[in-house]
């Protein structure tokens, strides 16, 4: 049986990871896509945790995570879409109407 | 055994977190998640999270990526695909590779034929279900209205100013 610590040192690196693709990257929906693979890692950090304790506490609330995420992709995506019918450019470096 | 399938997996997921974050085309990138949380599939599978395991490649790696492949196909026009196909030679690796991935699910299928898996341990879907519809029973139903919000929301947002 593989230790859950190993689980939550591999969730650790997917998070590190997707916070670098958010802070690097330009395109918006890149950065959104690194966004659902730090929620990912998050994800797998409960599982583990449950796993750990022997109940299914952390399932359910990855179950929670999920339908919240299919709820934030969409609306996400639809407002990515209105920025660009507007401006016509992908890249986050175009939206500072509202940088102090 | 167990490590050394652990390891495999984990080394798919963390090179595919990697491709996504480095490839320039969002394409590239939103096949490499969908490689990345098919991963974290078979990782649910070796917790014993069966729900999960199925629910993550249906609603994450089956709605929401085409959902994400949808928007990119929107957002960023690709080129006109003219001429020959310039990868030929991923063709005839393709059938090996599938004949090979053929082979070892009926393997599989042969071998587990007839032995039936017990109840599953404190986290099989029994009790999951359990647990969604006693202790977390508010939740769930607020999360029928969240999902109710967002699609009319996002029906609002998407709409055309006439």
């Amino acid at each position: 049986m593989v230790p859950e610590s190993y689980y939550l040192a591999l969730s650790a690196m997917l998070f590190a990871i997707g916070v670098v693709g958010v802070v690097v990257r330009r395109n918006p929906l890149v950065i959104f896509m690194s966004i659902e693979l730090a929620l990912n890692a998050a994800n797998l950090a409960l599982v583990a945790f449950g796993h750990r304790h022997g109940t299914a506490d952390g399932q359910a609330l990855v179950f929670f995570v999920m339908a919240v995420a299919a709820a934030e992709v969409a609306v996400g995506l639809a407002i990515i879409v209105v920025i660009f019918r507007a401006r016509h450019r992908l890249s986050v470096d175009d939206l500072n109407l509202m940088r102090w | 055994m167990g490590t050394a399938a652990f390891g495999l997996i984990a080394l798919v997921i963390l090179g595919s977190a990697v491709g996504l974050v480095l490839k320039r085309n969002p394409i590239h990138g939103a096949l490499f998640l969908v490689v990345n949380l098919g991963g974290i599939a078979a990782l649910y599978l070796t917790l014993g999270a069966e729900f999960l395991a199925a629910a993550q490649v249906i609603v994450y790696a089956g709605a929401i990526m085409v959902l994400f492949v949808f928007a990119i196909m929107i957002l960023i026009p690709g080129k006109d695909e003219t001429g020959p196909d310039p990868r030929r030679g991923y063709r005839l690796v393709a059938i090996p590779v599938g004949v090979a991935l053929l082979a070892e699910l009926g393997l599989i299928a042969a071998r587990r034929v007839g032995t039936s898996s017990g109840p599953g341990g404190p986290g099989g879907v029994e009790a999951m279900g359990r647990l969604l519809f006693t202790d977390y029973l508010l939740p769930f139903e607020l999360t029928s209205v969240l999902l109710l919000a967002a699609m009319v929301g996002v029906m609002l947002l998407s709409r055309r100013r006439t």
